[in-house]
């Protein structure tokens, strides 16, 4: 019997998320983020969505587009700039309705505990920091052994949509990282609810073919973890997406110089945001190519 | 020849991770990572260090470099369970710093509506509370060394103190290293103390840019230049000359 294709694309994926969802978008900082399926969202008009993430440019661009409600999240951050210009303006201007700050690794905890249905994981990462003073639906437990310990109670976190952006995947979705680390990407898909778990991949690839580039140890997301597969070259664009390519660093200077003003971020939104994948993926092209003649 | 203010802060930070033996050195930004690369070259051989992505690396790494023997593999899942487990020593910044090592790098302002929305709390409060920790300030002043921090993104000893049990017995905020000076927590009820000030300083300079009373016992020494193994190694790890861009002399 022929195995189920999971390919679909990116303006399907989106066309299942509502307004109201909880988000949970893969990658780390300006690495290995799923963009492309970002930018698809972009296009919609869902809206007051809650979204958690070891944030990029993926929380960047949600909050800018003004569909973000609900932040759970360590950081934003684009590394090799270290403030995220459009999170920085919604924190500042309170347009983030709800934000929810954790230790990075509570976050973890909170995925974790959400894929292994378990209703809290415990830990010492956030105790007596503000992490208690700005979120104070926290509980702490205490350890029912001698040393009677209270640990803080990290509640799960269940996902409604999960976005992750890998560098292979097969039809079914047995994807493949070949970078230097998978982040969370795993615990996204497994803390997400079956239906919306959508994974996107750099090349498409033959099962036979996924032990090609890497060894099994890379074989980390299963197709029982994904309802949905989407070609998605450059996918990761403007972030990491290692080895297939590095961050382009030149177009992420860009897009933080296009946040400093209204007017000069609504031509970048124009230029490279207004149409479809392919057509973002062409401006950027022309837009390097600009570049070079400038530089001759 | 008279020795580089970076030259003279790179050996500061090093001196951090001094008998801290075969644990994970991790230094966030030039200046720490030079320290952690530099006290594993020197006196702290069994120290490991990382190339600030994903891998353990053996050898003398240049800042910037990617000729790399990687000797282990690090990803953030790793390094979380490694903090959580105490083997790692983390030297990071801080926008703000309390006299009881209370650390924010998350936002300035209120974190309702921030003036300026910083970095957000990080790893922060678990490495404060898990690993020992460490802080580079590069430039100590007054809005930086406060009364009180607007947003608690690493814990300091009191708020260590007020949770007892497990915490309180192991929290380890080791030293704070700046343009102008050593720091550490040893003064009365872990206050922070003056523990040297770097060639040109004096100790009313130090407590001059600081926003609290200093703990200050006596003669304050100066700090310590590098030894000539400790020039070399510094060439070596930072050829480029990075360090003297993050802190002129």
């Amino acid at each position: 019997m022929a195995s189920r294709s999971k390919l679909i694309t990116e303006t399907d994926a989106v066309s299942t998320i509502e307004s109201g969802m909880t988000l949970g978008v893969g990658g780390w900082g300006s690495r290995r983020k799923p963009m492309s399926l970002v930018r698809a969202l972009l296009r919609t008009d869902v809206k007051d969505l809650t979204v958690v993430s070891y944030g990029g440019p993926d929380v960047g661009l949600l909050c800018a587009a003004g569909k973000v409600r609900r932040l759970v999240y360590g950081f934003v951050s684009l590394d090799s700039i270290a403030l995220e210009p459009h999170f920085r303006s919604a924190r500042q201007a309170g347009t983030i309705a709800e934000p929810i700050e954790y230790d990075e690794g509570m976050l973890q905890w909170a995925l974790y505990a959400g894929s292994l249905r378990l209703p809290f994981l415990p830990t010492r990462a956030g105790l007596g920091s503000g992490v208690m003073d700005v979120n104070p639906s926290l509980r702490t437990v205490r350890s029912p052994y001698d040393d009677a310990e209270d640990l803080l109670a990290v509640p799960a976190i269940r996902l409604d949509a999960a976005f992750v952006h890998m560098n292979r995947s097969d039809e079914r979705g047995n994807a493949q990282f070949l970078g230097p680390d998978i982040y969370f990407d795993d615990l996204f898909l497994t803390a997400c609810e079956p239906g919306r778990r959508f994974v996107s991949a750099e090349k498409i690839v033959p099962t036979a073919d996924l032990l090609k580039e890497g060894t099994f140890h890379t074989l980390k997301i299963n197709r029982s973890m994904v309802d949905g597969v989407i070609a998605a070259p450059n996918g990761a664009h403007f972030t990491t997406c290692e080895p297939d390519y590095g961050r382009d660093e030149a177009f992420q200077k860009a897009y933080v110089d296009a946040a400093r003003d209204e007017q000069s971020w609504r031509a970048f939104v124009d230029r490279f945001l207004s149409s479809d994948e392919a057509g973002y993926q062409n401006a950027v092209t022309k837009w390097h190519e600009e570049r070079k003649e400038e530089k001759k | 020849m008279s020795t580089s203010l970076a030259d003279v802060v790179a050996v500061a930070c090093a001196d951090a991770w001094r008998g801290d033996g075969e644990i994970f050195a991790s230094g966030m930004g030039v200046m720490p990572m030079l320290g952690a690369r530099l006290a594993r070259a020197t006196f702290e051989p069994d120290l490991l260090v990382s190339d600030g992505e994903a891998f353990f690396v053996s050898g003398d790494l240049p800042i910037g470099g990617t000729e790399k023997l990687v000797e282990g593999w690090i990803p953030f899942r790793q390094v979380f369970d490694t903090l959580w487990g105490g083997r790692r020593h983390v030297m990071m910044g801080a926008s703000q710093i309390d006299r009881f090592g209370n650390t924010n790098i998350a936002n300035i302002g209120p974190w309702k509506q921030p003036k300026a929305q910083l970095l957000g709390v990080r790893g922060g409060p678990g490495n404060t509370v898990n690993n020992a920790t460490s802080f580079f300030i590069p430039k100590h002043q007054s809005s930086v060394f406060v009364e009180q921090v607007d947003m608690v993104s690493g814990v300091g000893y009191d708020r260590a103190r007020k949770l007892g049990g497990f915490i309180a017995r192991r929290h380890d905020l080791r030293r704070v290293v700046t343009n102008l000076a050593v720091l550490d927590f040893n003064g009365p009820e872990h206050r922070m103390r003056l523990v040297s000030v770097h060639p040109g300083v004096s100790a009313a300079d130090v407590q001059a840019n600081t926003g609290f009373e200093l703990h200050i016992e006596g003669e304050v020494p100066e700090s310590r230049g590098p030894t000539a193994q400790e020039s070399e190694a510094i060439e070596r790890i930072d050829p480029r000359g990075l360090r003297h861009r993050e802190l002129p002399s």
